[in-house]
């Protein structure tokens, strides 16, 4: 078998699987039968592709063959006087065999897969398992959990869907209030899992921040009216446009200020703005506009020296009234203390309540070397280094400890 | 149509709502039933009397048991019910926002198992 043949499938497979198994699941209203039909079309797809080559329509050929798989399956079963089985192929034999619905068949399946019924850990896990593709080893990986806990909390969160019945529908613009920001919220944390990895590898790491961006466009693309939606692709494009300034020759972390600005992509940064800048004319801001907006600031200036900061901390005012959590207000710190001065910023961390995140006693010693506290500073960095962070972080905080 | 169980619990040892409060609560339950009988998604509600009235009944090789209950000896106690036909757990979940607000109190929701065929 010629290798580009597999690598045909397994691209295939990363952009179509989502949309295969979301249009099997309104044809069959099932998510096990939906994931099993595909699974074995992909498997269909490996020996018939090598040998006929790739179809012209590589989507279209996997969901015909894994909606006939499936009717197969159920076929057999429903003799076997089954009754989910009946229930299913009675449900595929009424849908109308059109594809025209294909586009809002992912967005219902988000929306199921981040229904507020279902856990948080348990939303992102579907998410990534039966919108992007992911394997349950590469989630379990990226999610620094055994295959075998991640497995049961794909098994449980789907038998949660089928028995209490949570439906596959985009929910109604009243009910959007409540069901938009879980969704919003697994985009997000798929991302910044794979952009700030506790651990793991590397590979599934970026894979992670490209299904999180994917996401965010699919979610765009299908409700562009919604601008918290457009707020998180903004964000994501312009975190994401500093991804490779983010990591040194040697591996190592490089903070905002010290990173060399011509390896931000500039098109990403593009894209990102002009996206934010399409949120402020509607004028109903979030806290995904908000950050993406403080993003877009750091994107305009060509030199750390030359950051807006003034227009930065008032969007980290707007965003703290709008989101008023100690992780924003130590982030608006950061802002305080380049408009104000290093004493009234650390005057504010005193109100916080973070004692057990590395960054906060990080932005603590910052602050204290700045004033001429190095002792002060010394222990904060060791406060830091006691708290959990990955081996980038941690190298980087020992080296300006050391740096005092 | 599925059906499910939306029960209400009290929590033991929390302040007694007022007198007032309570006729208050009655009224909008009242209200709530009407609007779900009219809606055709009731099969059944109820208010409980408090745990302590509760007995339990072992039957064990044909030997029957007989103890005072509750037979949870938790804080958190059912307080009463509805069972309801909702097509969907979002419908469910309506009614239980609803009930919520009506009793003053959480709501959880719980479906039933599909009753075998006859």
């Amino acid at each position: 078998m010629p290798g580009t043949d597999l690598t045909a499938v397994e691209r295939t497979f990363r952009l179509e699987s989502g949309r295969a198994v979301a249009t099997l699941v309104r044809l069959f209203g099932d998510i096990d039968v939906a994931e099993e039909a595909v699974q074995e079309a992909f498997v269909v797809a490996t020996t018939r592709w090598a040998s006929g080559g790739v179809p012209p329509n590589p989507g279209g050929w996997i969901v015909t063959t894994a909606r006939n798989k499936a009717l197969d399956r159920l076929r057999r079963e429903s003799s076997r006087n089954e009754r989910q089985a009946q229930a299913a192929l009675l449900r595929a034999e009424a849908e109308p065999e059109e594809v025209g619905a294909v586009r809002d068949d992912r967005l219902r399946l988000i929306f199921t897969c981040c229904h507020p019924a279902l856990a948080p850990e348990a939303q992102v896990a579907l998410t990534l398992r039966l919108i992007a593709g992911l394997r349950t080893s590469e989630i379990a990986r990226a999610f620094v959990a055994s295959e075998a806990t991640m497995a049961q909390r794909l098994v449980r969160a789907k038998r949660k869907i089928r028995d209490a019945g949570i439906p596959y529908r985009v929910p109604r613009e009243s009910e959007l209030a409540d069901r938009l920001p879980p969704a919003l919220a697994v985009v997000y944390l798929v991302f910044n899992e794979g952009y700030t990895a506790s651990s793991g590898d590397e590979l599934v790491r970026g894979e992670l921040c490209a299904e999180a961006i994917r996401l965010a466009r699919s979610l765009a693309e299908l409700m562009p009216d919604e601008p918290e939606v457009l707020g998180l692709l903004a964000l994501v494009l312009l975190i994401d446009a500093r991804r490779e300034a983010r990591t040194g020759a040697d591996g190592s972390l490089v903070v905002l200020g010290d990173q060399d600005r011509t390896r931000w992509d500039r098109a990403l940064i593009a894209e990102g703005q002009e996206l934010v800048r399409a949120c402020l004319r509607r004028n109903r801001p979030g806290p995904y506009q908000l950050q993406a907006a403080i993003n877009a600031v750091h994107g305009d200036a060509p030199t750390a020296a030359a950051t807006d900061w003034r227009q930065i901390l008032a969007l980290y005012d707007q965003l703290l009234a709008e989101e008023p959590t100690p992780v924003v207000a130590l982030n608006r710190a950061v802002a305080v203390a380049e408009v104000h001065g290093p004493a009234l910023a650390l005057e504010g961390l005193a109100r916080l309540d973070l004692g057990g995140y590395h960054l906060f006693h990080a932005l603590r010693a910052d602050l204290l070397q700045r004033l001429g506290r190095l002792d002060e500073a010394a222990a904060a960095y060791d406060e830091a280094l006691a708290c959990e962070a990955n081996t980038a972080e941690r190298t980087l905080l020992e080296q300006r400890r050391r740096c005092l | 149509m599925k059906q499910y169980l939306l029960s209400v619990h009290l929590v033991e040892g929390e302040p007694v709502p007022s007198e007032e409060a309570m006729q208050q609560a009655y009224k909008a339950v009242d209200a709530l039933n009407a609007e779900i009988k009219s809606a055709g998604a009731w099969v059944f509600a109820g208010g409980l009397h408090p745990p302590a009235t509760a007995t339990v009944v072992r039957s064990r090789d044909g030997e029957v048991v007989t103890t005072d209950g509750p037979f949870a000896e938790t804080k958190e106690q059912l307080g009463g019910f509805w069972i309801i036909t909702a097509p969907d757990l979002d419908a469910a979940l309506e009614w239980a926002a609803k009930g919520s607000a009506a009793c003053g109190g959480p709501v959880e929701v719980r479906p039933f198992q599909e009753l075998p065929e006859p």
